[in-house]
């Protein structure tokens, strides 16, 4: 079957199978690798990508279930070389170790700050419940979240905040 | 905001990369911008032309004979170009292959299975799906045997015998181990005022890095060179065992290990999907992947602990120990996969002792063999510390029970003092360097340890339960010294190479391999500390055995203590070339130089100066050098350990209960941890931070259990349950440092401490929340009915 998707602002048509997953069409089909696989029962998060905006778990979602959606992926975070202030806190609060969970924590995280641009600990907690970090023990990851929403108060920032 | 604080604050003394720097200090992570961008290539990204895909048929049967296999139907699949079985391999005598405690494993079964998961057959294809599409047009002939599963039933003499691939193996023992002295020992027992005795079981968990293991083999048609790209955390020592088992030469393999997602030990062993990605590329010609699901990951490799021990403790009634007594019984699976020193078949567990002083110890072992998957030394566990502190940490904890005593004061009581060090312990351990009451201190004052007991107290009077446990660690790690460790018959070393290039910038090539540990930063740091080039004008090269020196590779935090100092010695080597040469620029006597951080001065005149860039321009320019100096600017070195080093640290573990549900709130953790030198602060705290939140998972939730069948209860995500964020708090870390003095830098290693202390701490905690029930112990994992069934009087160890 064919399906037609918007990935990162560009639209793709691809001839595919019908039970092809979406987070092996992002990587297989279009060579779009920062999103990883983990775990296939949808308990890791490290395919989590965004569908129209909302953050999905790309291994239970079929590639054709995105067909006529806008999909964005952690490629799609850096707008014209500047990182996204998510990415920025990344690295400035050391919320990375192996980097495998980061692209999907990262694609939650700023999806958590454009609905809330001012999350608590808890909230941030529970944004990012639904995935696993074998690596930082979660607080760098939180602190990293917390940097990105006091970057972004500090100064308006519209890079990276719609794709 | 107030919590970004204390992580982008600049602790005082510390560079960052902005400002001057050179050396040691917190410094952001140079591997950061491309994981950022998802720009991080781990094995499953590499792509070659022509790819094909290989997965694996694993048995459903814990233990069945083999009575035949018909793969013609998948072979008739139209994707598919090879069906390999185990019959298959034994014909080029690739079935079995050596692990790495000198037992073997089945590469493909040939004979029977003997635990649920293992290889049976494979198939490559042309894609990834069609590859698992072929593997259930397979069609196996089993003829099911008991299984062998409880532990302790598998010495019986009417048990099936599991591994009868071995000559003349008439049951289930793997080996006997002992250490310490028993007589000695029993004698310190017989006049002691108390006993406590406890069984105390470590059970099965897995690493379960997020990353499952995986390979891409590319044999080149031509000259015959093999590349392979591996989840390995120990890509040289890999290229030996190839060449040993699959007869290639040595200098036609090239492991690639690119980013890794985790190791945790559990990338250590070789697996039989790798030696099946290279048959198959050797067979078909062609780039061959394999990449495990997570089942896979699950259920076939290198699992972490599975240790029953009986633990004994004896002291006088005022609290001094005497001494500490175990037997263990070990469960090794089908096949003795342990990856450790091979004169240890126990790992380090002779670390049992712990921090105390104490007048004998003794431990005997028995290790056997059962119808579950291969592993046991993996999961940060420092070569099976994890266990040794776990037991010593638990018992004492009953002892301060039994003696209606403080834990902490127990602890500070019988703490080695410094004028001890260097400790020789009661099992033969020479602890190199430590301060431990210092360290426990910090730890109480962190926590306000006298108002949590008085917090405590309060909360009990009104029946709520709240616990405090304390750990205090010590680790043996930097394996090893030559004289007793090998892996196999390789010395436990490591290789470091430093070339200056002539405008003054660097690249070191390093043996050990990052999976997450920031290695290309910490060792572009130590080079910098050494040498006084800029690390972000220092490349680092690592993960490519055709370009790094050889070396055993990054685990049983091994890389600072080995790698690390083979960093600062060989900067040094190249620092002293580098004199020479400055002598002769500055005409004067090597002894009238004095060094200052990326520059030779003379001494007294400042003003007469030259930076390591001028030094290797003028190495690598034209002109005269200073007699007997040959060109270029640059060194190598192998670093053999004298010792091993030897961390330590105070953990403080606060939890609730809830007397309604059982469930257990970790509500603060305080870890106070002692690696010696401290190289970048901020990637230890990350290290420590990863271990306490494995700790809690082992200590309340992770485990790998089996039915009587063998069928395997922790093959998924969802059965085998990980900390999410919602399960930790926020962390509270501090530091003491005792640099090692053996060590060129002082620096201990600190990648698995904090997974080495925290479960007793845990345990320990809800314990003590518990002791209005009389409970003196309860096994991991400390789930809300195993809790409940410890209110009740009712809990059985877990296996």
């Amino acid at each position: 079957m064919q399906v037609t998707m918007s990935v990162n602002g560009e639209e793709v048509t691809k001839e595919i199978e019908g039970r092809l997953l979406l987070v092996h069409f992002i990587r297989d089909h279009l060579g779009l690798t920062g999103t990883h696989w983990g775990c296939d029962t949808s308990n890791c998060g490290t395919c989590v990508v965004w569908m129209d905006d909302e953050p999905v778990k790309s291994c239970t979602v079929l590639a054709a279930m995105a067909g006529g959606r806008t999909v964005r992926t952690v490629e799609g975070l850096e707008v014209d070389g500047v990182l996204d202030p998510v990415q920025q806190g990344f690295i400035e609060c050391h919320g990375l170790q192996c980097g495998f969970c980061t692209p999907g924590m990262m694609m939650t995280a700023r999806a958590l700050l454009d609905e809330n641009p001012n999350p608590s600990e808890e909230e941030i907690r529970e944004a990012i419940s639904g995935q696993i970090c074998r690596c930082t023990g979660y607080s760098t990851i939180i602190r990293s979240i917390q940097w990105a929403a006091a970057k972004e108060a500090e100064t308006p920032v519209t890079v990276g905040s719609a794709s | 905001m107030t919590a970004v604080e204390p992580d982008t604050a600049k602790p005082e003394g510390f560079v960052d990369n902005d400002e001057k720097p050179v050396g040691y200090g917190r410094m952001l992570r140079k591997e950061d911008p491309r994981f950022v961008r998802g720009l991080g290539k781990y094995c499953d990204d590499v792509e070659l032309p022509g790819m094909l895909h290989l997965a694996i048929l694993r048995s459903p049967f814990a233990h069945a004979k083999i009575n035949g296999i018909d793969a013609s139907a998948a072979q008739a699949h139209p994707k598919v170009k090879a069906v390999i079985t185990g019959a298959d391999l034994a014909e080029q005598g690739l079935a079995w292959m050596p692990t790495l405690s000198n037992d073997v494993q089945a590469v493909l079964a040939t004979d029977k299975v003997r635990f649920q998961g293992q290889e049976v057959a494979f198939v490559v294809a042309e894609d990834r799906y069609s590859a698992r599409d072929a593997l259930e047009l397979i069609e196996v002939d089993y003829e099911a045997i008991d299984p062998v599963i409880d532990v302790r039933k598998a010495l019986d003499p009417d048990m099936p015998v599991i591994r009868d691939d071995l000559e003349d193996k008439t049951d289930n023992h793997c080996f006997d181990w002992e250490t310490g002295d028993e007589e000695a020992t029993n004698a310190v027992f017989d006049k002691a005022d108390v006993v406590v005795s406890e069984d105390i079981v470590y059970p099965r968990v897995h690493p379960a890095p997020m990353e499952t293991c995986g390979c891409v083999a590319d044999v080149e048609r031509v000259d015959g060179k093999l590349t392979l790209w591996s989840t390995t955390q120990a890509p040289h020592a890999h290229r030996t065992v190839y060449a040993l088992v699959a007869g290639l030469p040595e200098h036609k393999i090239r492991v690639i290990a690119p980013d890794i997602g985790g190791g945790f030990g559990n990338k250590v062993p070789i697996y039989p999907g790798y030696v099946c990605a290279i048959v198959a590329s050797l067979v078909i010609g062609k780039p061959v992947k394999w990449m495990e699901d997570r089942t896979e990951n699950l259920v076939s490799t290198g699992f972490a602990r599975d240790y029953i021990m009986r633990g004994e403790i004896a002291a006088t009634k005022d609290g001094k120990i005497l001494g500490i007594r175990t037997n263990v019984l070990a469960d090794h699976g089908a096949f003795n996969g342990t990856a450790a020193p091979v004169k240890y078949p126990a790992g380090f567990f002779g670390v049992f002792t712990g921090s105390y002083d104490i007048e004998a110890a003794h431990c005997k072992m028995t290790a056997v063999y059962t119808n579950k998957a291969p592993g046991g030394m993996a999961y940060a566990c420092s070569f099976r510390i994890t266990e040794a502190v776990y037991l010593v940490e638990r018992i004492v904890d009953c002892l301060a029970y039994e003696l209606d005593m403080d834990p902490a004061e127990l602890r500070l009581k019988n703490f080695i003092q410094p004028d001890q060090f260097p400790y020789e312990s009661k099992t033969g351990w020479v602890y190199d360097s430590g301060d431990y009451e210092p360290t426990m201190r910090k730890a109480m004052d962190m926590a306000g340890y006298e108002e949590l007991r008085r917090e405590q107290a309060e909360k009990r009077e009104r029946g709520e339960l709240m616990g405090i446990g304390i750990s205090f660690f010590t680790e043996a790690v930097g394996a090893g010294p030559r004289k007793d460790m090998d892996i196999l018959g390789l010395g436990m070393a490591d290789g470091c190479e430093l070339r200056i290039h002539p405008t003054g910038k660097a690249v070191v090539r390093l043996s050990v391999k990052t999976q997450g540990q920031g290695h290309e930063t910490t060792f572009a740091q130590i080079v910098a500390e050494e040498i006084g080039i800029p690390p972000a004008d220092i490349d680092v090269v690592h993960g490519d055995t055709d370009n790094t020196p050889f070396g055993l590779g990054t685990y049983g935090s091994r890389s600072t203590p080995v790698s690390g100092a083979a960093a600062a010695l060989v900067a040094r080597k190249v620092r002293d070339k580098a004199q020479i040469i400055a002598s002769g620029m500055l005409e004067v006597s090597v002894a009238d130089l004095e060094w200052d951080k990326g520059s030779f001065h003379v001494k007294g005149d400042p003003s007469q100066s030259v930076t390591i860039a001028d030094i290797a321009m003028k190495a690598h320019g034209a002109g005269d050098l200073p007699e007997g100096i040959e060109g270029g600017l640059e060194a190598q070195i192998c670093y053999n350990p004298d010792n091993l080093t030897y961390p330590f640290g105070a953990y403080i573990c606060v939890v609730d209960i809830d007397p309604g549900t059982a469930e257990v709130k970790v509500r603060r953790f305080i870890a106070v941890d002692d690696c010696g030198t401290q190289i970048n602060p901020m990637i230890i705290e990350g290290q420590v931070h990863g271990g306490l939140a494995d700790g809690v998972g082992m200590a309340l939730m992770e485990m790998i259990a089996f039915d009587e069948d063998g069928n395997c209860l922790g093959g998924s995500l969802m059965d085998y349950l990980i900390p999410t964020a919602m399960e930790v708090p926020d962390w509270e870390t501090g530091h003491t440092v005792t640099p090692s003095p053996h060590h060129p830098i002082g620096a201990k290693g600190i990648g698995e401490s904090a997974t080495v202390g925290s479960p007793p701490a845990i345990v320990n905690a809800v314990v003590d929340a518990l002791k209005p029930y009389n409970v003196r112990h309860a096994d991991m994992p400390l789930t809300p009915s195993r809790v409940w069934e410890a209110m009740q009087g009712t809990l059985q160890p877990p296996i």
